[in-house]
């Protein structure tokens, strides 16, 4: 027969020497592999103040982007929601009034935009969703509450500052080929 | 005579509020080491190194709603954890802790009670011992609790044999039944582990059985029994369970250095010429170290083996441990005799 691996070992049923039989020696061996672990390299790491590094396209908490002039891009089109596979978002859409051309970008804008984050499942699909360039995964984590209703994050915690200098870099998830791809009208997804 | 019973009382309250703390940074070491050797840090949040760690545990524990189920007979339940806890703390009464004190030309043995029967009477109290345990599981009315009684009550009994016949070797030795004898003729490197090597390792591993610790901690066995003898406890009670494990750690090991290692004696000591008080400090100090390293050996031991199966470990305590020990007992006498 074939071996799949080469790390098999061949059990036998022979009788212990009188060495194997008192088992001190295998004790005295067992404590020198576990003193050796005192001394080793600690594989904790201290959370709060040290954070593992994180991948440059991390899929963490939502950002709502804006666009150049701050205005939301979001148009409520419910896609992500639909899109969404623990069905997390839900929002509310309204009109724009005339005067309000300053923040938000087209006639309709999610007045309530709110996200699950206990349902969420960090998968992305809202972001491919997205034919606006609205919503984005960034590399910030969620923050842990006390309270359940704590994690139901409005636009509030999810919509970019308006502060150009303050606004979220998402330019290593939405590479030039993606950009590419959305703009091209040939595809079902980009109409 | 009026110095004398104060003395005493000071001591006693001092060894007292000494196994406490000893206990209490006992639960503290015992997760660091543990942490460590699980290539992890263990609790490091509360205070400094996690210093704070035992307190907030504490503080816990008495936080706990206390619980006590329907069909229990209260009484009994109550004394359980008390009677543990009382007795862990009584065996501290006859080691000696340090050579005498000189104060105003009197001299103060840093012994609590010198009785000349030391070593009867801490068999004795390890054979109580078993009550609190057995008191706690009946009471509690659980059949998980009365099986880790029950288990707890055989595992010492059968192990308190090989105990004590490990121990008969060291007095054929010594000649006497008292621990400042015993530690007295120690003086120097003159340590009673070069002598009887085999009785130190039975009585290791019957003091391993006696305070319940890994590999032998069947009584607890949270796979099989749930929680074993403390199923039903909460909050401060079972925190005295917790504790009582911790104390009799720390005296058995007093009671091992006091034995096998030479108690407070050092090679080259006694030969510095410190002054007597200086003198008796620094014993104290070594005889303490000596502690701190059987309970690592502990620590060591409870996170290196897995527990013994009940056949294994019945098999071990009477089919190995005992022969042995007696056989320990005719080579001691027999070498005696040819020394003669």
């Amino acid at each position: 027969m074939m071996n799949l691996t080469n790390r098999s070992k061949v059990v036998s049923n022979k009788q212990m020497t009188f060495w194997e039989r008192i088992y001190i020696p295998a004790i005295l061996g067992g404590m020198r592999i576990t003193f050796g672990h005192l001394f080793r390299r600690k594989t904790t790491v201290q959370y709060p103040e040290v954070t593992r590094e994180f991948s440059e396209i991390y899929r963490g908490k939502h950002v709502l982007k804006r666009d150049d002039d701050g205005r939301e891009r979001c148009t409520a089109c419910g896609l992500c929601a639909v899109a969404c596979p623990a069905e997390a978002i839900t929002m509310i859409s309204a009109e724009r009034k005339p005067g309000e051309e300053h923040l938000y970008r087209e006639e309709k804008y999610a007045s309530v935009y709110e996200i699950n984050m206990l349902r969420c499942i960090f998968c992305g699909d809202c972001e491919d969703a997205c034919p606006k360039e609205a919503i984005f995964l960034t590399r910030e984590m969620v923050r842990s509450e006390y309270a359940r209703g704590k994690f139901i994050f409005g636009k509030a915690e999810l919509v970019e500052p308006f502060d150009p200098a303050k606004r979220i870099d998402i330019s290593k998830r939405q590479t030039p080929e993606v950009l590419e791809f959305k703009k091209n009208r040939s595809y079902k997804h980009n109409r | 005579m009026v110095e004398q019973i104060i003395y005493k009382t000071l001591l006693a309250s001092f060894i007292l509020i000494l196994s406490l703390l000893v206990a209490m940074y006992s639960t503290l070491v015992e997760r660091k080491v543990a942490g460590w050797f699980q290539d992890r840090h263990g609790p490091n949040r509360a205070g400094p190194w996690g210093l704070l760690q035992p307190l907030a545990d504490g503080i816990k524990l008495f936080f706990k709603e206390e619980f006590m189920p329907n069909s229990a007979d209260k009484f009994l339940y109550i004394l359980g954890p008390s009677l543990t806890m009382f007795i862990a703390l009584l065996t501290s009464a006859v080691i000696p802790w340090g050579p005498d004190l000189v104060i105003n030309g009197q001299t103060y043995a840093m012994q609590v009670a010198d009785i000349n029967i030391g070593i009867l009477y801490i068999f004795a109290i390890v054979s109580i011992g078993v009550y609190g345990i057995m008191i706690g599981g009946w009471a509690s009315n659980n059949k998980y609790a009365l099986l880790g009684a029950v288990r707890a009550s055989s595992q010492m009994i059968s192990y308190e044999l090989a105990m004590s016949l490990s121990i008969i070797a060291i007095v054929m030795m010594t000649g006497s039944l008292s621990m400042r004898d015993i530690v007295a003729q120690q003086q120097g490197f003159n340590w009673n582990i070069l002598y009887q090597p085999l009785g130190f390792l039975i009585f290791l591993i019957c003091a391993f059985a006696e305070t319940n610790r890994a590999p032998f901690d069947l009584p607890e066995c949270e796979t099989e029994l749930v929680g074993g003898y403390h199923t039903e406890y909460s909050s401060m009670k079972l925190g005295f369970y917790l504790f009582a494990e911790y104390i009799n750690m720390f005296i058995s090991g007093a009671v091992m250095a006091t034995l096998f290692l030479g108690g407070y004696h050092f090679p080259g000591l006694d030969k510095l010429g410190l002054s007597p008080n200086v003198f008796a400090f620094v014993s104290f100090m070594v005889l303490f170290a000596k502690i701190t390293f059987f309970g690592f050996i502990y620590m060591w031991i409870r996170w290196t083996l897995p527990r013994f199966r009940y056949d294994q470990l019945m098999k071990l305590g009477w089919k190995s441990l005992i022969p042995l020990a007696i056989l320990n007992v005719v080579i001691t006498g027999v070498v005696i005799l040819l020394n003669q």
